[in-house]
């Protein structure tokens, strides 16, 4: 049995694109989650839709796309429309059952920050690029995952400016503020898998092969709790890696980094 | 009516210091050509608003042209920050209005439909309601639950790009097509530019096509190009090259500076910008045509 060698890259992607069902509505974003969006595709989710929030819905991009308004996702996709009706047509009204998010910051109850880094609006340490659609995909979409690198900075107690809803200050915060989506249902990691408790509490509840739960407690910014039943996630296939490889991303532009 | 002026006699005309400008276009169409024109023009304390600020907006900052910007993603697209504006953000040296993508299409659609405001469903961003009290609350009066609303967006002027228009400004545009409609509807005045001028006929050919009528739009512009180093659908593909370079050039005041020098001060126009990106540039963002299955409307 050969051993593979995977990026953590690579690693998070393929978790993530078996978190899709087929047949689901997904607002893909541009990196590792529109691979992964991709990965799903061609193997177990034929029949998954890919929507860009720069209004492509079912996208089949040629190349691999630098932006997430790239030419490549137009040519031969089933529909363009405006922004205003992909916002709300489809994410506002409920037509949308995945989105993925990223930030700068997420905190113990899955809210993500990616507005500014210290306490200070006006005056911000670092400004981060802010919103652009993630503020309404949190908040809106059936379910999200967010896909990051397990690091302590990226994972404080309490995110410095709340950009796209998590759990709020704890499961019933969100519908208390009206939102209509389940929220961050899991966060995929290069160390394992965190989801919230029944308090809304990212807790971690599987584990990569290799790596341990002491990895992921040492690389929070909070007590993180471990799930009494910690499973160990399916190991990489070597189908999937090709896959990535070869098709999607052959320069690893997005997969190579770790 | 015969709209087609130069694009240095249309910024001239209808873009104006202290002005609200709008330059539309979802990371697709986006008008570089207006963009440098109003740099050349040394426009002052303008109000830039785009949902992405991207390139066009790092630059016309970097030149001086704005005392504010209205944003709601400031990013390099694909690529990591627009540093121009994000070091001005951090200094204090830049006025600064801040939604989510869907919180300013929704001004423009409010401003384009004439209302006052435009209602949206929560999403508990309640740390950008603090930061930018533009952003409401009102109670449903139906159900009596609270829904957001941001006020409407009334550019004073709108610069749009597209693939094709005729001379009275009715004009064809496909691929992305943003926020294109809304940002002409709602602003005061729109300055149209387009790859390519056609004959009335052509627009009449395809009228499910026809994003803008000709009788909103104040110039008509025929500009080759215009949108480079972002796109136009069909006609010659993205610089992503381009946006990568930008995230180094802008990490020096310097290279700003000799870039704006070079490549705006220092062309009289888009053509001559153009022609002066060589050949293999040229060569390299060639794309090969795709097109459509016809459609027959009849003969009624």
């Amino acid at each position: 049995m050969i051993e593979l060698t995977y990026s953590s890259s690579e690693l998070m992607i393929v978790n993530a694109a078996r978190l899709l069902k087929n047949g689901d509505v997904v607002f893909v974003g541009v990196g590792q989650p529109n691979l992964a969006c991709n990965l799903a595709k061609r193997t177990h989710a034929p029949d998954l839709v890919m929507i860009y929030e720069a209004g492509v819905i079912g996208a089949e991009p040629r190349r691999l796309p630098l932006s997430i308004g790239d030419p490549t996702l137009v040519s031969g996709a089933l529909s363009v429309v405006s922004i205003y009706d992909i916002f709300a047509n489809y994410l506002q009204r409920g037509n949308v059952d995945v989105g993925f998010l990223g930030g700068a910051q997420i905190d113990k109850y899955g809210n993500i920050n990616a507005t500014v880094i210290g306490n200070d609006y006006a005056h911000p340490k670092v400004r981060l690029p802010g919103s652009g659609g993630a503020q309404e995909i949190s908040a809106w979409a059936n379910r999200c995952y967010i896909m990051t690198p397990h690091q302590k900075r990226r994972f404080p107690e309490k995110v410095d400016f709340l950009t796209s809803a998590g759990y709020l200050d704890g499961l019933g915060g969100r519908s208390v503020a009206g939102l209509r989506g389940k929220g961050p249902v899991g966060v995929v990691t290069d160390i394992g898998f965190l989801e919230p408790n029944d308090t809304g509490e990212l807790v971690l509840t599987a584990l990569h092969p290799g790596k341990t739960a002491a990895q992921a407690i040492e690389n929070t910014g909070w007590a993180l709790k471990v799930a009494g039943d910690v499973r160990t996630t399916e190991p990489v296939t070597e189908k999937e890696l090709q896959i990535l490889r070869e098709e999607l991303d052959p320069a690893g532009i997005y997969s190579k980094s770790g | 009516m015969n709209k087609l002026i130069p694009l240095s006699e249309a910024v001239s005309q209808f873009v104006h210091d202290g002005d609200t400008v709008y330059a539309a276009g979802f990371t697709h169409l986006i008008p570089f050509a207006a963009g440098h024109e109003m740099i050349r023009q040394h426009r002052r304390d303008l109000v830039l608003a785009r949902a992405t600020p991207d390139l066009i907006y790092d630059q016309m900052v970097a030149a001086g042209c704005a005392r504010k910007v209205i944003f709601s993603y400031m990013g390099n697209p694909g690529v990591g920050s627009l540093r121009i504006l994000r070091t001005a953000i951090e200094k204090g040296t830049l006025e600064l209005e801040e939604y989510s993508h869907f919180g300013m299409i929704s001004r423009l659609q409010a401003g384009a439909a004439g209302l006052p405001f435009m209602p949206m469903n929560q999403t508990a961003a309640t740390d950008l309601e603090r930061t930018n009290p533009l952003i409401r609350r009102v109670v449903d009066p139906y159900s009596g639950r609270e829904v957001i609303t941001v006020p409407a967006m009334n550019p004073d002027v709108a610069i749009v790009h597209v693939q094709r228009a005729d001379a009275n400004g009715n004009a064809h545009l496909w691929g992305i097509i943003g926020e294109q409609k809304e940002s002409a509807f709602a602003a005061k005045r729109v300055i149209l530019t387009a790859e390519e001028i056609v004959d009335e006929a052509v627009i009449r050919s395809d009228p499910n096509r026809t994003l803008l009528p000709g009788f909103i739009v104040a110039a008509v512009c025929h500009v080759p190009y215009a949108a480079h180093p972002s796109y136009a659908q069909g006609y010659y593909d993205r610089d992503n090259d381009f946006y990568l370079g930008w995230d180094k050039i802008s990490e020096s005041a310097e290279a700003v500076k000799s870039y704006l020098d070079e490549w705006v001060y220092g062309v009289k126009d888009r053509a001559e910008y153009w022609e002066k990106l060589g050949r293999p540039t040229h060569k390299r963002l060639t794309v090969q045509p795709q097109l459509s299955d016809a459609v027959n409307y009849g003969n009624y």
